[in-house]
């Protein structure tokens, strides 16, 4: 009797591995709740998908999609869904800290709440910022140096799917088992076996390992994309800045990724196997995994922030109609930022007991990047400098980010000064210095991007009363938010609490709820501009291809492009080469269109990504044969899929000479 | 044709203007300097681990540095006969991109180097007589 119920367990264990139903999290009100309201939604998507047909349509036309348009649509869409959720734990944090004073523990207890901050800043680096960036280089890339697609147009499919299937994993995380409960970098000791046992570190790391897969092979591709494929005449001083920005973005990406997957894999190793690289025994060095992270950390925010630069630099010529004041220093400073880049990564952790030689030496090199960062700064204040500016939302957000992202340098320099950080380190005034940063770089750039670009992705502008509500609620909220916390790091108050002694603190953090709840208004007015500007279409369409007469080539195509993007390869002269075009009276090619050699879509992308999904779970619940059967599949989908040859097609010369022929009326009529 | 479907806009621009000239002239090597590459790593793998097998050096420091070197010199072995790589290969940009590559393995390796040490002398484990002597 005994023997058969132990053997039973066996083979449960072996099928199972740890997970049993104690993992669904019954027992957390807040999480069933949240998951009865993500089922009910996702019914009711797979419900209308199904209702219209629009399967077959999404397979067809975008899940397997080779198409570096639509391939930076999804990441974009993917960054805006994992931006809810990331936001979300934001708003459960301020909620939390605003009302859990003295006798009062707020409604998260503390293995909740340290989930929920690791969550938070997991998803806003790794699936909101990364996949927006992207998102963006991949459309706007090849249409600015007049390229047909990426390099690599199977491989580009294979990352964004390969991305999905991180966040996938880390969402998993939510309702089957737990997160990690370490901070978003997971540091040894805490997130080694001895304490941190659960599965929360392991998705963690499965997570980042997956979708670090797709980020470094679609930095290689765009490399390879902008270094090979430009149009002829474009040489490297002639790209536009955000093609530059984007350069040295993914030779970031490329070299420092590999450090990320390193690290992970000997933290993986001390989880998995025993050994001890980072543990506090046997020879381990937990100090060696914060050195190692860091060296890739602190590049991954200049791979966030540079294609930013590049956004504010485009919006600030097109809308201000002039050549960009000092393009050749705007590229030195960007390609001096992106080695400085490198120089810098101690600052994250000065306190850790280096010694004078070593925080001076990278403390002075933090401060000398703030010089070409100024410097860019400066050129766009000069390009609007007696220009005739357009307060368009893109030029708002710009605004927004200039004087915001200035207050986030200067308390970056304060940062910056080894005694001084020892005061801040840890405090909420970090906290408010890279959100400061991130929010007022990043995510106001990424904002700028989506309002520019959009007319050209969609063929109609985004209506620009809800961009100005959004744009207010977002820059009001933000310093709402965050400058309370300046205050309350200053009076040394420390992040990653989730209950106060103080009363006094707790106006503070009242302010900063409030602040969050404006932000929410700001994502609102964005989702509402979203709505609007569909329903508003046809008032708002742009015919013309270059509605904000613009000067890079990307507007010298159709609203929204052809699938192959030109017609004619254009030839380039000038770094604002659409500007010249039309300065110089271009005349669009009626005739002589040829057939169009076009790569043809895959689904190995989708299947080597839920394939990946399958062996991530399997090694986070330990069930080795899931693992090891996902592992096989993996291997022979990518072998089988080289012996596919029918990889290409052309596109009738009929086909072209129709599309073309229907935007020559499309510009007569309006002309 | 379809042997490089990879890049399909490429090739098509290159049609269209013969102007524009790409990577693929880039060696691909023979089965020479393949054999020769072969022979070359296989040796440089086998003295390791003679070294290490029949404890030829007394001094684990001198083993242990050798190993080293015969590592790099390996990895420029690759590079040359595996990689195919050359001052002039791809424009240059071969070239370009190792001088980048080593620039950033030497700065992630000496800085480590140097941050741990420090970190290593300053924080790590200490005797109570050391303790006691803190500040």
């Amino acid at each position: 009797m005994e023997t058969a119920m132990s053997s039973s367990n066996n083979l449960t264990d072996f099928i199972f591995g740890r997970l049993s139903w104690n993992a669904l999290p019954f027992h957390e009100p807040i999480l069933v709740v949240t998951f009865i309201a993500v089922a009910l939604g996702g019914i009711a998507v797979v419900g209308a998908l199904t209702y219209f047909r629009l399967w077959g349509y999404l397979w067809k036309e975008w899940f397997t999609s080779v198409d570096h348009k639509k391939i930076g649509i999804m990441y974009v869409v993917l960054a805006l869904v994992m931006l809810m959720r990331g936001f979300a734990d934001a708003v459960m944090m301020r909620t939390q800290q605003a009302i859990a004073f003295g006798a009062n523990e707020g409604y998260l207890p503390p293995h909740h709440y340290d989930q929920v901050f690791t969550a938070h800043g997991v998803i806003m680096i790794f699936f909101m910022a990364m996949p927006f960036v992207t998102g963006i280089m991949n459309y706007v890339v090849p249409l600015q140096i007049g390229a047909r697609d990426v390099s690599f147009p199977f491989l580009n499919n294979f990352s964004f799917w390969m991305t999905t299937a991180g966040a996938v994993i880390i969402m998993m995380s939510l309702f089957i088992g737990e997160f990690a409960r370490t901070g978003w970098l997971a540091y040894p000791p805490l997130s080694g076996a001895d304490y941190s046992p659960g599965v929360g570190v392991d998705y963690y790391i499965w997570g980042l390992q997956v979708a670090g897969v797709g980020t470094t092979l679609s930095g290689i591709n765009l490399i390879a994309t902008i270094v090979k494929m430009r149009a002829p005449g474009m040489t490297m001083m002639k790209m536009p800045v955000f093609t530059w920005t984007s350069l040295c973005t993914n030779v970031l990406i490329v070299a420092t990724f590999p450090i990320l997957t390193a690290t992970l894999v000997l933290l993986t190793l001390d989880r998995y196997v025993g050994t001890h690289f980072f543990t506090n025994d046997l020879g381990g060095n937990p100090m060696m995994y914060v050195n190692l992270i860091w060296i890739w950390g602190h590049p991954e925010v200049y791979i966030l922030i540079l294609p930013a630069f590049g956004i504010f630099s485009e919006v600030v010529a097109s809308f201000t109609g002039k050549r960009l004041f000092g393009y050749a220093s705007m590229v030195y400073a960007t390609v001096v930022i992106t080695i400085l880049s490198y120089l810098v990564w101690l600052h994250h952790f000065f306190t850790m007991g280096s010694g004078a030689s070593v925080n001076a030496f990278f403390g002075i090199t933090t401060m000398i990047i703030s010089i070409p960062t100024g410097a860019k700064m400066f050129n766009w204040l000069f390009t609007m400098y007696r220009g005739r500016i357009r307060y368009e939302p893109p030029m708002l957000w710009t605004i927004g980010f200039m004087l915001t992202f200035v207050i986030g340098g200067m308390t970056g320099v304060m940062l910056a000064v080894p005694p001084a950080d020892f005061v801040l380190h840890n405090s909420l005034f970090l906290i408010a210095h890279f959100h400061n940063v991130i929010i007022g770089g990043v995510v106001f750039g990424l904002l700028a991007g989506v309002n520019y670009w959009f007319p050209k992705a969609f063929g109609y502008k985004l209506d620009p009363f809800w961009g100005k509500m959004s744009f207010w609620f977002w820059q009001i909220g933000f310093w709402f938010a965050f400058a309370p916390l300046y205050v309350l790091g200053l009076m040394g108050v420390t992040r990653r609490v989730n209950h106060f002694e103080d009363a006094s603190l707790q106006i503070w953090f009242v302010i900063a709820a409030f602040g969050a709840f404006l932000i929410a208004l700001g994502i609102a007015s964005f989702v509402i501009q979203l709505i609007v500007s569909f329903l508003k279409r046809d008032q708002l369409r742009d015919t013309t291809g270059d509605p904000w007469d613009a000067r890079t080539l990307e507007w010298s195509t159709s609203s929204p492009p052809p699938d192959y993007n030109f017609a004619f390869t254009p030839v380039v002269h000038d770094h604002d080469s659409w500007y010249d075009m039309k300065r110089r009276g271009y005349v669009r090619p009626l005739e002589g269109f040829k057939p169009i050699h076009m790569p043809k879509n895959t689904g190995t992308g989708v299947i080597l990504s839920g394939l990946s999904v399958a062996l991530a779970f399997g090694l986070i619940w330990y069930m080795w044969w899931l693992a090891a059967l996902s592992f096989l599949g993996i291997i022979v989908v990518a072998i089988a899929h080289t012996f596919n040859y029918k990889r290409d097609f052309y596109i009738p010369v009929e086909t072209v000479t129709t599309t073309e022929n229907a935007r020559t009326k499309q510009l007569a009529e309006q002309a | 044709m379809s042997s490089h479907p990879e890049a399909p806009a490429h090739e098509s621009a290159h049609n269209t203007h013969h102007a524009h000239s790409h990577g693929h002239e880039a060696a691909h090597g023979s089965f020479k300097s393949y054999m020769t590459g072969f022979i070359l790593s296989v040796i440089l793998t086998a003295i390791p681990f003679w070294l290490v097998m029949n404890n030829v050096i007394d001094s684990k420091a001198a083993t242990a540095s050798i190993i080293m070197i015969l590592g790099a010199v390996q990895v420029v072995v690759h590079m040359i006969y595996f990689l195919h790589m050359n001052a002039k290969s791809e424009g240059g940009w071969t070239m370009l991109a190792l001088i980048f590559t080593i620039i950033i393995v030497v700065i992630a390796m000496a800085g480590s180097l140097w941050v741990m040490h420090h970190l290593n002398a300053n924080m790590m484990p200490m005797s109570p007589e050391m303790m006691k002597n803190m500040p």
